[in-house]
């Protein structure tokens, strides 16, 4: 008989006596929804993304991270990352920096030239998308890799809508836009640029296409009525962009005043800095705490020397003098004019109070309901016309690119489902994976990696990019300070800690498996999984 | 990109069991699958045991310092009963239980067999509960330690007699009631005393190896029980491991329990060789007492009366004192 050393009895002879019999409650392996994923406008899997990433395994994060957005590389940049807002890390030291990590993975892919292939067979369906910013760029990427045929129409001379013509280079250098899209075209897609769409139903006539999708962006600046001396002095923030970008120099002046409260507002007068002016000052309505410009964006500003003048309206102009009034919140936080006026002397002012969608060439489209300047779309994206779908800023959300790369792909979803005669079932959402979940004695203490930031006074006398980036060595240490909230990052707590030994480990990347011949609930497994993969269900007795 | 730098961050780095970005070479034992399940599946104990638990952590850590050449021999109590009801038995190591008071006896003969047949490969571990070791086990322990015999003595110390119903031991802390020491009228339950601390009293024997360790620390117990075998002559180690019955405690709170009861002060974790202290095992994030005894019914007693309240005071400065005298928070550390 074959028996360990110096064993005489039968071995594992306790194995005839089941305990599982003994269990009022079973733990099952769950995969709770990481808030980072919850928050994630794109509907990017993060936590997914970082457990390869924690593992040095870059392509496979990538690669994840390319399953719901095209553009790593420029959100990485870009995005206002609400999922850093939502991280459970906040809540021991920082925030994963998450947004610091997508960007790496975004660079390395194009530096290492990585690529994605179509993942269905061609169903010869043909779409259009009109508008190549990030929400129609997002929208013809998911449609190619679905295996239809796409062709985007861009009233501008390049991609990227506003990614280009509104977010300046230093916070989006262009090579990475172009790098991004070019991905995109080589899948297959059809850019056609300088092509305005004026009537929608006869182009979809006249080169039969099956569906639509709809994503011109917010193109129109709002005005305010300023009457003034010398009209040239007053511009609007677009425009300035749009000519920065196409390499002109606009005659700013030496003082220079930014009307308006939104990131727009705080690119403008980050911008103005570079373009020599000696002081840029933004003016607005409400107080700091109300201004819809994100916060770090407000303190970037700070930091570069831009000044704000809370609380004012511009009423006029004459000879460089520009009247404002002094505001205040009334109940309600609205601003009440007081009636007290002040003269500010400036060179130029730049009107930044935000913008709306041009919808001329929508006239003739049957169904298709405007109400407050935006479309209205039903829960899969459809505008009121079968087959027309639109998403980003022309549909009623909040107004940033990851959102529209969110409906880009929403939209890309449903759009897929129309063209094969189906509809298209999002699959369900998880319970969110909340700190109280989690058994945080687990996790190693480590400070954020912070990102090289230039220094102010560099950083206003050029375009280059201000946010540096991380470098293999703190890509993962930052990836590896993810909690993994929710989701089993195969620490082997449950396995080690059953006093009954029934868990069974299935090997690297294939996680564990319950024995409920011998588990007894106990619960321990639960109470020690460090990221709240485990829960406790009531047995049916 | 500047070239890549050696990344010192592991995630959780050695406070979970496994860890799938650390060398396999330096993974725990407990994480390994094919780990030797000393005491298996089928076993009788209480729902979320400690002591089972620290008996598998302490011996396949054990088994895999030795090679499997190893024979224990068990001392009475939950851990011999709940792991052989013959003819069922739980244990995949040699294993031989005699008494309730002669574990460490049985154990010495066994190291002497061993001598005379020429076995110097084999080794022995002697272990029992803290009743069958602080108490009624004691005098052949100490004279196991006085004769530095080649044995490995472990106590799982659950503070009190378990097996028979939650009596006294003279590990029994401070304040906790026990079916002996019941919470009536002024009585605190346990006597406020600090019991008998045998550790110490294991290094006033000058043998080559003492530990304390906790099923909450499963690093520091898997490296002191293989130091321990790396060394010959008379060893103990004592490990902590709660017992949700007896200590009316959450089923699913053993580990936090003890983690807890480290993190307090109330149970330093250190080692010594030959009677000096030469490692301790720090506190990570303190805690005050209340936050160890509230999980458990013994001493709910204490939180319902001022008297009581005095007492848990008392019982925090014995984590204090603890804390002071083994230094297990860095100078100048907020209290
Ligand atoms: C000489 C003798 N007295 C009493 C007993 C009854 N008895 C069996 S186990 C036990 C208690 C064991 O307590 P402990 O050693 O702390 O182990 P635990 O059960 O708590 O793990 C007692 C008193 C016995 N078996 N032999
Ligand atoms: S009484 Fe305590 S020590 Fe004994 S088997 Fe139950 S939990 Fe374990
Ligand atoms: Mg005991």
């Amino acid at each position: 008989m074959n028996k360990p050393f110096a064993i005489t009895l039968d071995i594992g002879t306790s194995l005839v006596n089941k305990t599982g019999t003994w269990r009022t409650e079973r733990p099952v392996y769950v995969d709770r929804l990481p808030p980072c994923n919850n928050a994630c406008p794109a509907g990017e899997n993060i936590q997914q993304w970082l457990f390869h990433a924690e593992e040095g395994n870059y392509e496979a994060a990538w690669r994840e991270i390319m399953k719901n957005n095209p553009l790593p590389a420029v959100m990485g940049r870009v995005c206002y990352h609400p999922c850093e807002d939502c991280c459970n890390r906040a809540k021991l030291d920082s925030a994963v920096g998450i947004h610091a990590v997508e960007r790496f993975l975004g660079d390395l892919a194009i530096a290492q030239g990585w690529n994605v292939k179509a993942e269905k067979p061609s169903t010869g369906k043909r779409v259009l998308v009109v508008g190549a910013g990030p929400s129609g760029l997002a929208c013809a990427y998911h449609l190619a890799l679905l295996g239809h045929s796409v062709t985007v129409h861009e009233a501008g001379p390049a991609p990227g809508g506003m990614m280009r013509f509104g977010i300046p280079k230093y916070r989006l250098p262009r090579e990475v836009l172009d790098a991004e899209v070019k991905r995109i075209a080589d899948l297959g897609v059809t850019f056609c640029y300088n092509r305005k769409v004026e009537d929608l139903d006869a182009l979809m006539k006249a080169e039969r296409y099956d569906a639509v999708f709809l994503a011109v962006g917010a193109h129109l600046a709002k005005r305010a009525y300023i009457p003034a001396g010398d009209a040239s002095k007053i511009m609007d923030a677009l425009q300035l962009l749009r000519g920065v970008e196409a390499g002109e120099q606009p005659m700013l002046g030496r003082r220079v005043l930014v009307y308006g409260g939104g990131n727009t507002a705080m690119d403008v007068a980050r911008s103005a800095k570079r373009l020599g002016a000696a002081e840029a000052i933004v003016v607005y309505r409400r107080t700091r705490e109300k201004m819809p410009a994100h916060d770090f964006e407000v303190q970037e500003a700070m930091d570069e020397g831009v000044m704000f003048k809370w609380l004012t309206t511009i009423t006029a102009e004459k000879d460089g003098e520009f009247t404002v009034e002094k505001m205040r919140l009334d109940e309600k936080g609205k601003p009440q004019p007081t009636g007290e006026f002040e003269t500010m002397k400036a060179d130029s002012c730049v009107l930044a109070l935000g913008q709306d969608v041009d919808m001329s060439f929508l006239k003739q489209v049957k169904g298709l309901t405007v109400t407050d300047g935006v479309v209205e779309v039903g829960p899969d994206m459809m505008t009121g016309c079968k087959g027309v779908f639109a998403g980003g800023d022309m549909v009623p959300a909040e107004r940033t690119v990851t959102v529209a790369v969110g409906h880009g792909k929403k939209a890309a979803r449903y759009i897929d489902g129309y063209l094969r005669g189906a509809t298209y079932q999002a699959p369900p959402k998880h319970e969110v994976a909340s700190f109280d979940l989690l058994n945080t004695w687990y996790y190693s203490d480590a400070p954020a990696t912070v990102q090289p930031a230039l220094d102010a006074a560099r950083r206003t006398e050029s375009f280059d990019e201000v946010v540096g980036g991380l470098d293999q060595s703190n890509a993962l240490f930052e990836a590896r300070r993810c909690l993994s909230c929710g989701n089993c990052f195969e620490c082997d707590n449950c396995f080690g800690v059953c006093p009954d030994n029934a868990v069974i480990k299935l090997g690297p990347g294939k996680r564990f498996k319950f024995n409920y011949d011998y588990c007894k609930g106990c619960g321990m497994c639960s109470t020690e999984c460090p990221c709240g993969a485990i829960r406790m269900e009531p047995e049916n007795i | 990109m500047t070239s890549p730098l050696p990344i010192k961050f592991y995630q959780t780095g050695t406070f979970t069991v496994g860890n799938r970005l650390l060398d396999v070479s330096v993974r725990s034992v407990q994480s390994d699958s094919q780990r030797n399940n000393s005491l298996n599946s089928g076993h009788r104990a209480c729902q979320g045991c400690g002591e089972a638990l620290g008996a598998r952590y302490a011996l396949d850590a054990a088994m895999r310092a030795v090679n499997g050449r190893l024979v224990v021999a068990n001392a009475t109590g939950c851990l011999e009963v709940f792991s052989t009801p013959y003819p069922e038995s739980s244990w995949r190591v040699a294993w031989l239980h005699s008494l309730f008071a002669n574990a460490a006896a049985v154990g010495t003969g066994m190291a002497a067999a061993m001598k005379v047949k020429g076995r110097t490969d084999v080794r022995v571990i002697a272990q029992g509960g803290d009743g069958g070791t602080v108490d009624i086990g004691f005098a052949c322990l100490s004279g196991m330690f006085e004769r530095n015999d080649d044995v490995l003595y472990i106590c799982y110390d659950n503070e009190a007699y378990m097996n028979t119903g939650v009596q006294r031991s003279s590990a029994t802390p401070a304040g906790a009631r026990t079916a002996t020491t019941p919470a009536v009228g002024e009585a605190p339950g346990n006597v406020m005393n600090q019991g008998k601390n045998v550790p110490l009293i294991a290094m006033a024997h000058f043998i080559p190896y003492v530990a304390t360790a906790s099923v909450a620390d499963l690093r520091d117990l898997e490296t002191k029980v293989d130091k321990a075998m790396r060394v010959h002559g008379a060893r103990y180690l004592h490990v902590h491991v709660p017992c949700p019955l007896g200590w009316g405690c959450d089923t699913g709170d053993t580990i936090k329990v003890a983690r807890l009861a480290a993190e307090s002060g109330l149970y330093p974790i250190f080692e010594a060789e030959y009677g000096e202290i030469t490692g301790r095992r720090m506190i990570r994030k303190r805690v005050p007492v209340d936050e160890y005894l509230k999980l458990q019914s013994r001493f709910s007693h204490l939180f319902k009366t001022t008297e009581g309240r005095a007492r848990v005071a008392q019982i925090q400065a014995i984590a204090d004192r603890n804390i002071a005298r083994f230094g297990l928070v860095p100078e100048g550390a907020p209290a």
